[in-house]
């Protein structure tokens, strides 16, 4: 045993003399490597833990929600819909709600209005929330007008900003009571935007909306689950779309990685010629590249790792939050969760660290097979 | 202590440029003795020595170790016994640069399991009789040719072999140091150690540290 452990002890010791030999090919490849993780760790984590922050905000919202289609077009809900629903069995809470979508020319910028109960929202005022109050410039107590439905000018106070802890959902809501929205928009009394929906027992969620199909033909059940879904999709086709934009600059530092690692210098080629014309066998000349190989890679892939983390859970992503999180340009500023999952480590360690370690060992192996006398023909 | 029997060699063998390094050599090398070879550059002496050296395999023939006949052990067994018993000298020194002296002669002792530490002594041990025990840390590239040359005859000798092998060991050295290498050849052969040598030089193909010259031409031996 001592005599192997010796062994390996001399291969370590010799792999790092070697890379500390090789110094600024070893910290060109490290920076590039680096540059990668960094790049593939910060999107990975990033739309990680905005999933996790969707799927978290959305637990509060409600299990369905009912549209009416028009012509294959969203609709008011017509009064007695309400009463229709209260009949099927396994609903639990129903609620009308009052939502609507307003272009701001000022900012360029569309804002989702919503009524609240005259309890949490008093007439002539609203809450905005922090994206929006942040491009207007809004304080509590300010005023600001929005162009009616009539085409008049509205106006309103503020009474409060939303907490930034939910900007991902609120960046631009702005909550007005019903009696303001309903004349805001022109919404006749009894009719709703659409209908909130509580289900006494979470696994009939699907039952329940294949009732409200059928009892109410010209409607369309919307279940937390698919919005939860829709979230996901989204985040997961912003991350694509960025992997695509920076397939490219991935791919020449990957390139430059590869070739980095891959190609022996002559140098390299002879030391590993002396090597075995000296009595090191084959695999100890393939160890000891091995550890070579791993030493970069493991390094590049804590690097870029841990930087990544700074970069996505302390600085906010500041490199790719404008593509991945925010839509309008109303950017929601969050701080987000800290949500890394083994899966995700894993994943970004086989697209690390095994290509490179594979690209070092193919071009080892080649050169470590060769006969020794070479050496001595040099 | 090694036999060669019909020896031949072929380069890129079934191919278009197939070229016959050695030709039939039979030889017989005794032990504790300098046996240098002389002949002009493509006689086949550095290819004879990399077949006596289980640097490479011969295309035909036997070769003889210590009475046993190791020309068709596999690729691992022959390092063994590279690494056990014989130490080279090359003529380029073929050092690693970057690394001290002592930390170039320990190489050959690294897969032996040998302890660090263990080596190291023995390195400065070596480079003491060699009297370059100052130079043990300088880095290999900051050293003379000369001093160069003992680290690498150094380095034939941490692993105690019992053949060292010399291809053209003064090439590159002036006519002092030529005589230095040849007083460490007497060494060798003092302490029982058997030398194959190359070389062109008269100083040391005529020197009487060197007990045989054999001649070769065209991969064969031409006289003793």
């Amino acid at each position: 045993m001592r005599p192997w452990l010796e062994k390996q002890l001399h291969l370590i010791d010799f792999t790092l003399a070697s890379l500390a030999r090789r110094k600024t090919k070893n910290v060109g490849l490290l920076l590039a490597y680096t540059l990668i993780v960094f790049v593939l760790a910060s999107l990975s984590l990033f739309t990680h833990a905005l999933r996790s922050e969707a799927s978290y905000v959305l637990a509060g919202s409600p299990e369905v929600i009912l549209q009416r289609m028009v012509a294959g077009r969203h609709d008011l809900i017509p009064p007695g819909y309400l009463d229709k629903i209260g009949r099927i069995r396994g609903v639990q809470k129903k609620e009308g709600r009052l939502w609507g979508y307003y272009y701001d020319p000022v900012v360029n910028a569309n804002y989702t209005f919503m009524a609240r109960p005259a309890s949490e929202v008093a007439d002539g005022t609203i809450m905005v929330g922090s994206a929006l109050a942040r491009e207007r410039g809004l304080a509590p107590n300010n005023t600001i007008s929005f162009r009616s439905y009539a085409g008049k000018l509205f106006g309103f106070t503020v009474a409060a900003v939303l907490s930034p802890d939910s900007e991902l959902l609120s960046a631009d809501l702005v909550l007005l009571s019903e009696s303001d929205f309903r004349r805001f928009f022109e919404y006749p009394e009894g009719h709703y935007t659409d209908i909130a929906l509580s289900v006494a027992n979470p696994q009939e969620v699907r039952t329940v909306a294949a009732k409200l199909s059928a009892a109410l033909p010209d409607s369309r059940p919307i279940l937390r689950e698919e919005v939860l879904r829709t979230y996901q999709s989204l985040f997961d086709w912003r991350e694509g779309i960025v992997l695509t934009v920076l397939a490219g600059a991935i791919l020449a530092f990957a390139i430059l990685a590869w070739e980095k690692a891959s190609g022996l210098s002559a140098e390299e080629r002879r030391e590993i010629g002396i090597l075995k014309a000296i009595g090191w066998e084959t695999g100890d000349v393939i160890r000891m590249k091995v550890w070579e190989g791993l030493v970069i890679s493991l390094t590049a892939f804590l690097l870029g790792g841990i930087a990544a983390y700074v970069h996505v859970f302390h600085f906010g992503a500041a490199v790719f939050a404008p593509v991945l999180k925010g839509w309008s340009v109303l950017y929601p500023r969050f701080t987000l969760v800290p949500a890394v999952d083994g899966l995700q480590i894993a994943t970004l360690f086989f697209f690390t660290v095994v290509p490179y370690t594979a690209a070092v060992l193919v071009p080892i192996w080649r050169a470590a097979i060769t006969d020794p006398d070479a050496v001595m023909r040099a | 202590m090694i036999e060669l029997a019909n020896i031949r060699k072929a380069f890129n063998q079934g191919r278009h440029n197939e070229y016959w390094a050695l030709h039939g050599i039979d030889l017989s090398v005794e032990a504790g003795k300098v046996t240098a070879f002389r002949g002009p550059s493509g006689s086949g002496k550095t290819t004879l020595l990399t077949i006596v050296g289980c640097l490479s395999r011969p295309t035909e023939g036997r070769v003889r170790f210590k009475g046993e006949d190791i020309s068709g052990l596999p690729e691992r067994f022959l390092t063994d016994i590279r690494r056990q018993s014989f130490g080279f000298v090359f003529q380029q020194f073929n050092l690693i640069k970057g690394l001290s002296a002592v930390d170039n002669i320990i190489l050959p002792g690294m897969p032996t399991g040998r302890s660090r530490r263990n080596l190291v002594e023995r390195a400065d041990e070596l480079l003491d009789q060699l009297k370059l025990g100052h130079r043990s840390r300088a880095r290999v590239e900051w050293l003379s040719g000369g001093e160069q040359q003992r680290v690498a005859i150094a380095r034939a000798l941490i692993n105690d072999p019992q053949v060292i092998i010399a291809d053209e060991p003064t090439a590159n050295l002036d006519t002092a140091l030529s005589r230095e290498f040849l007083a460490i050849l007497e060494g060798f052969t003092a302490a029982g150690k058997t030398v194959l040598l190359t070389s062109h030089d008269p100083l040391v193909v005529e020197s009487s540290a060197v007990h045989r010259v054999i001649g070769m031409r065209d991969g064969r031996l031409t006289a003793d």
